[in-house]
């Protein structure tokens, strides 16, 4: 169960890459925990810290205006690869709430649907206008899942169109197992006829 | 109203419509593995939620498990709570699991197969985005989170958006050295990284009907590369053949029974798919990959390319970031290009007759001087296959480490890592940065390519030999 997700306002930093995959938005040796927790500071390990562990000053997330951020602004694909639910965990406990990119892998849409932080999918040119309005300091974007509605103080306004599923899990920050719990009367029929 | 092989299996299994293209469907085989299930058993025990049908789910270690001796406890403290977790789990909710100890030990998405488990016309998950590779018998399968894992466990359903399908049709016959690895990799290169997002691939034509079974695992096993959902194959003569005689494959008049069912998973001759797209096979080489995502990929006659002549101004910067990564230069020739480390490995490409194809190419030579090469058998009965074979003693004549199975250097959970700088010739699925260990370069290509590889020192044209 999370908090539901309805409308957010928050500091805006880029990562102006494409095909981000999941390995590097959290390395596999992170991955040996039993918990849901902990993940925050190993988000983007491999770039955001150099081999000595000190931070990598060169990495958009360490920049003094990324500082407190919790929209991300990406590019096409973001998510690929591995379906590792601890990426997700790691985005959402470092504090993004939101994540806009041209595009994401699938697994990782429903992932997110299901750990309060909204994916939101906008052409590449407004992302690409996004990422200009970045370059001048600190940014902030509004995100309004009620309204499908993303904004600015410049003047942008987009609408996004969230899956309709997701979209409902994050508003009412359902606990989905246990709304399919109350369809046991369908799953016991579907067994039944499939014994 | 013609229907497509994913849209028959996709109405065999709505429990309930939701919404419009939303349904909540019936899971019919979960397979868990030590990584992505703990969060998920904590939460039912948390909740005092129940296992649905433990009879239906599946378990095993694979991917942060040791593949040097067994006998030993795991030398990784962390690596090895998980592994007990999963024992703990197993035991609490009454779950099959073939732990270290077991003969049947393997890779989850070997191991299904291997059993007989996996079967036409299922709904397959597991929270491991290569559960792709059982669509290979016209089942649909599919990875996911380790929430969803919680809501299969509990519910043994899935509620999932009915993703879009796309027709993949690879016509014409393979050159002798072109591999089932090489016709997935040119397809991926041909339609990008996302070119199958929001789709289930199903792959058709004659070069996939000459397929055997284990080769379309491997084709079905990376279309999460393509960024598909699923991959699937309508099952044959082929697929029936593989599968009588397993041990979960029913017999008798329960095995007429399944036939003729299976029989029913294809698609109609008229059946619309969503997008289409074609690959002729006769006009693929040996790929191998020269960048950070496994769309960066040319054949082995290619150069590495140049970013500044590629189309648009993502790509430009994503080959050269990919390139500096690489520690490569526009223009070099890929074959030449030496390297350090060979990985035979992976639920991609590790089956017996991978490492059949490998051995033959390696029998009665040596491993380069520079190189380390190592053989990770998909699970241990594969591995106990290849000694029935003699092929252990093939590998390990020629220099390279035979070890125990497990997912191993393809994702570098257990102490099979490349070191920063090192360059590998790898059987698997992904070259993403630090995949295999930070700093480590990965080139993906097929067994024989990378047995080739192996011997030379260098990547090299196994057609040449």
């Amino acid at each position: 169960m999370v908090a539901p997700f309805v409308r957010h306002r928050g500091r805006a930093v880029t990562l102006p890459r494409r095909d981000v995959d999941t390995d590097q938005i959290i390395p596999k040796q992170f991955l040996k925990g039993v918990e849901r927790t902990g993940f925050g500071p190993a988000l983007f390990h491999d770039w955001r810290y150099r081999p000595d562990g000190s931070p990598d000053p060169a990495f958009e997330l360490n920049s003094p205006d990324a500082q407190g951020a919790t929209i991300l602004i990406t590019g096409p694909n973001f998510g690929c690869g591995s379906s590792r639910e601890h990426a997700v965990w790691a985005l959402a406990q470092y504090g993004f709430r939101a994540i806009i990119a041209p595009s994401f892998a699938d697994i990782f849409v429903a992932n997110c649907y299901r750990n309060g932080v909204l994916p939101v999918r906008l052409p590449a040119t407004l992302v690409d206008a996004l990422i200009r309005s970045t370059e001048g300091g600190v940014y902030e974007v509004m995100v309004d899942l009620e309204q499908q509605v993303i904004s600015d103080d410049r003047g942008f306004s987009a609408r996004f169109s969230a899956e309709p599923y997701g979209r409902e899990l994050l508003l009412r920050g359902l606990d989905e197992i246990g709304r399919t719990l109350l369809e046991e009367p369908s799953i016991a029929a579907y067994e039944r006829s499939h014994a | 109203m013609t229907r497509t092989l994913f849209d028959r299996v996709w109405d065999a299994h709505v429990v309930r419509e939701l919404a419009d293209g939303v349904a909540l469907l019936y899971v019919d085989l979960h397979l868990v593995h030590e990584v992505t299930s703990p969060q998920a058993f904590a939460g039912l025990k948390r909740e005092k939620r129940t296992v649905r049908r433990p009879e239906r789910t599946l378990a095993t270690v694979d991917h942060n498990v040791p593949t040097g001796e067994r006998s030993v406890p795991i030398a990784d403290a962390v690596a090895a709570r998980q592994v007990d977790a999963l024992s703990a789990n197993a035991r609490e909710f009454g779950i099959e699991l073939f732990d270290l100890q077991s003969p049947g030990q393997g890779i989850v998405h070997v191991i299904g197969p291997e059993l007989g488990a996996t079967q036409p016309g299922m709904l397959i998950v597991c929270g491991d985005s290569h559960t792709a590779t059982h669509g290979a018998f016209g089942a649909f399968a599919l990875g996911i989170g380790t929430s969803e894992v919680e809501h299969v466990l509990a519910t043994q359903c899935i509620v999932l958006n009915k993703p879009r399908n796309l027709e993949a049709r690879i016509t014409g016959r393979r050159a002798p050295g072109v591999a089932a690895k090489d016709l997935i990799l040119a397809l991926i290169g041909k339609i990008g990284t996302a070119g199958a997002s929001g789709h289930v691939i199903e792959y058709t034509g004659d070069a996939v009907s000459a397929l055997s079974m284990e080769e379309r695992m491997t084709v079905c096993n990376m279309s999460i590369e393509a960024g598909a959902r699923a991959g699937m194959i309508a099952p044959d003569e082929v697929t029936f053949d593989y599968l009588e005689g397993r041990p979960r494959v029913p017999t008798g008049a329960a095995w007429s029974a399944a036939l003729g069912r299976w029989q029913t998973f294809r698609s109609d001759a008229t059946a619309h798919y969503d997008a289409q797209v074609r690959l002729d096979a006769a006009t693929v080489g040996p790929q191998v990959t020269w960048g950070t995502t496994p769309g960066m990929v040319a054949d082995i006659t290619g150069r590495v390319p140049d970013p500044a002549q590629l189309a648009t101004e993502h790509e430009r910067q994503a080959a050269a970031r990919a390139l500096e990564y690489m520690g490569l230069v526009p223009g070099t020739p890929l074959e030449g290009i030496p390297i350090d480390r060979v990985f035979l490995g992976s639920c991609t490409n590790a089956r017996i007759e991978d490492l059949r194809t490998a051995a033959e190419v390696v029998r009665g030579r040596h491993v380069a001087s520079r190189v380390r090469a190592m053989v990770v058998p998909g699970s241990q009965r594969v591995k106990a296959q290849a000694e029935r074979e003699g092929l252990d003693r093939v590998f390990t004549d020629a220099g390279f480490e035979w070890r125990n199975a497990g997912c191993s250097m393809c994702l570098g959970m257990n102490a099979d890592v490349l070191g920063a700088g090192e360059r590998c010739a790898a059987t698997s699925n992904r070259n993403f940065e630090g995949r295999q260990g930070r700093g480590g370069r990965t080139h993906l290509m097929s067994p024989a390519m990378a047995a080739a590889a192996a011997i030379e020192g260098h990547l090299v044209d196994v057609r040449a030999w």
